[in-house]
């Protein structure tokens, strides 16, 4: 391949990556635009929060509650290397809150809502749904992706909350039940350790990573290819992307609250 | 009426219009045929604004399609899909109603209803399928349930895409006397595409021929056995030899 090839093939997949880039963004200006205007679909919001809210309690608890328990584990033999074993209570509060509630939530979610919307919409896609919908006057941004995005807003913030309080039990019970510590102590310092600009740190990443994940299942199933194949490749595209976007968010948004 | 003049579409380097021109008349049924890949429900989704054409105008009752109030003017169209494209997180009753429970055309939800049961008897479903979903019907019900999504607004205008597709003979002639008896009791203005010659023969007034991204051929069905064309001859005809290319 000469140079000069090299360069052109350079450019061009330079230039299709941010073309990508591009598309991706006017996509989520639309559909926070679409938010904005009526007409509203209560509906199909209160079925998202459901889908997107509700039903992934589960898998958040258990996923918080296993890394709390690890995490406290963890941080027990680490500081035995040099007398610190004490900080279990505030290290796991301060990961929990800060990094892993936040960022294991988002990519929880990311697993189970964004491969489902992208799925749902590429396979309605597909099927020739998306057409339906515009033949029947309803627009798909507005029907299909904001109701979507709005309840994860709303959810993951919330859920990563939620995550947050049970990663601290899961590292309060292997703390006070395996490791010695007292009840009462463990909480008290694990209350006295946290900032309120922790919880708001771990919330405004819930909501960052939640918009990520809808905008990235919404996203992908819109622009679905056809067949069986098209609607593979979508959701696998849209969780890859998911997953990226949060650790990047995640890295960005660290690095104002550091800053903070 | 419905005019399309010289529409051009491609897709990347593939001409599919390549200068379509057609008028339906107003309260007619128009047939447009064609082998698989002529473009067909890319002109049909071009009138409705799913697909932009590259070129040419499409002019509904004189007015430019990509003009005006867009919800508006869909208001005035009911279309058929071939898959019957019905969403499948809604009951049927839901389906049907859909354009009556949201939007301009919105009405109290026990009155959408009782429209959505009675679009559905009159494509001969009873009313106890209002309650399922479309994963629970056949084909065949879920053709008629497409239909009586189409119809449930009673729109001046109705596309029927591939109308008889993946369906039996006797539940195909079924599905075609409906669209004949719904669009001369609607006395609405219909554009049908199939390759299917008994619904040709069934349901049109007209017929047009696209071949080549063109209209190879337009005119009454009673003259589409004389035509004296040779693409439409082979077409319907069903023979492999003759002006359009068989790929075996």
């Amino acid at each position: 391949m000469t140079p000069i090839a090299l360069l052109a093939r350079l450019g061009r997949t330079a230039l299709a990556g941010l073309s990508a880039v591009g598309r991706a963004a006017l996509f989520a200006l639309g559909a926070f635009s679409h938010m904005l205007r009526p007409p509203y679909y209560p509906r199909e919001v209160l079925n998202a929060l459901l889908n997107i809210g509700w039903l992934s309690l589960p898998v958040v608890g258990l996923t918080a509650i296993f890394t709390g328990g690890a995490l406290a584990l963890q941080i027990y033999a680490g500081g035995a290397r040099f007398n610190a074993e004490a900080v279990v209570p505030q290290i796991v509060a301060i990961g929990m809150v800060r990094e892993l509630g936040p960022v294991l939530v988002g990519l929880m979610i990311a697993a189970r809502v964004t491969s489902s919307i992208a799925a749902e919409i590429a396979t309605m896609k597909v099927t020739e749904q998306i057409d339906a919908l515009v033949t029947l006057s309803t627009h798909p941004m507005k029907y299909l992706v904001a109701p979507r995005v709005l309840a994860a807003l709303i959810t993951v913030p919330v859920l990563v909350g939620i995550g947050d309080i049970i990663g601290i039990m899961g590292g309060y019970t292997v703390a006070v039940q395996n490791l010695g510590f007292n009840a009462a102590a463990y909480l008290k310092n694990t209350v006295d350790f946290l900032e309120p600009l922790d919880i708001v740190s771990s919330l405004v990443k819930g909501a960052a990573f939640g918009t990520i994940a809808a905008m990235m299942g919404c996203y992908y199933g819109m622009q679905s290819g056809r067949g069986a194949q098209g609607v593979g490749r979508a959701t696998k595209g849209s969780v890859e992307a998911a997953a990226v976007l949060i650790l990047a968010a995640n890295f960005v948004l660290t690095g104002v609250f550091f800053s903070l | 009426m419905i005019r399309m003049e010289n529409v051009h579409k491609a897709f990347g380097d593939n001409q599919v219009l390549n200068g379509m021109t057609l008028e339906i008349p107003k309260g007619t049924s128009m047939v447009i045929i064609g082998g698989s890949g002529t473009g067909k429900s890319v002109a049909l989704k071009s009138i409705l604004g799913l697909i932009t054409p590259d070129s040419g105008q499409i002019f509904v009752d004189g007015k430019p399609a990509d003009s005006g109030d867009r919800d508006k003017f869909l208001a005035r169209f009911g279309m058929l899909f071939q898959g019957g494209a019905l969403f499948d997180s809604l009951p049927v009753w839901q389906n049907v109603a859909f354009r009556l429970l949201r939007g301009t055309l919105k009405r109290p939800a026990e009155e959408a209803r009782a429209i959505a049961i009675e679009k559905l008897r009159r494509v001969g479903l009873k009313a106890n399928v209002a309650d399922l979903f479309p994963s629970e019907l056949s084909g065949g019900m879920q053709k008629r349930v497409g239909l009586a999504r189409a119809i449930a607004a009673e729109p001046e205008i109705i596309f029927f895409d591939e109308p008889t597709t993946g369906l039996d003979p006797i539940m195909s002639g079924v599905i075609n006397d409906l669209i004949r008896e719904i669009v001369v009791e609607m006395g609405a203005t219909a554009m049908t595409i199939t390759h299917d010659m008994t619904s040709v023969r069934a349901i049109a007034d007209n017929v047009a021929m696209l071949h080549g991204g063109v209209i190879q051929w337009t005119g009454p069905v009673a003259e589409m056995d004389h035509s004296g064309d040779p693409y439409l001859d082979q077409f319907i005809h069903g023979r492999a030899e003759g002006p359009i290319e068989a790929v075996r």
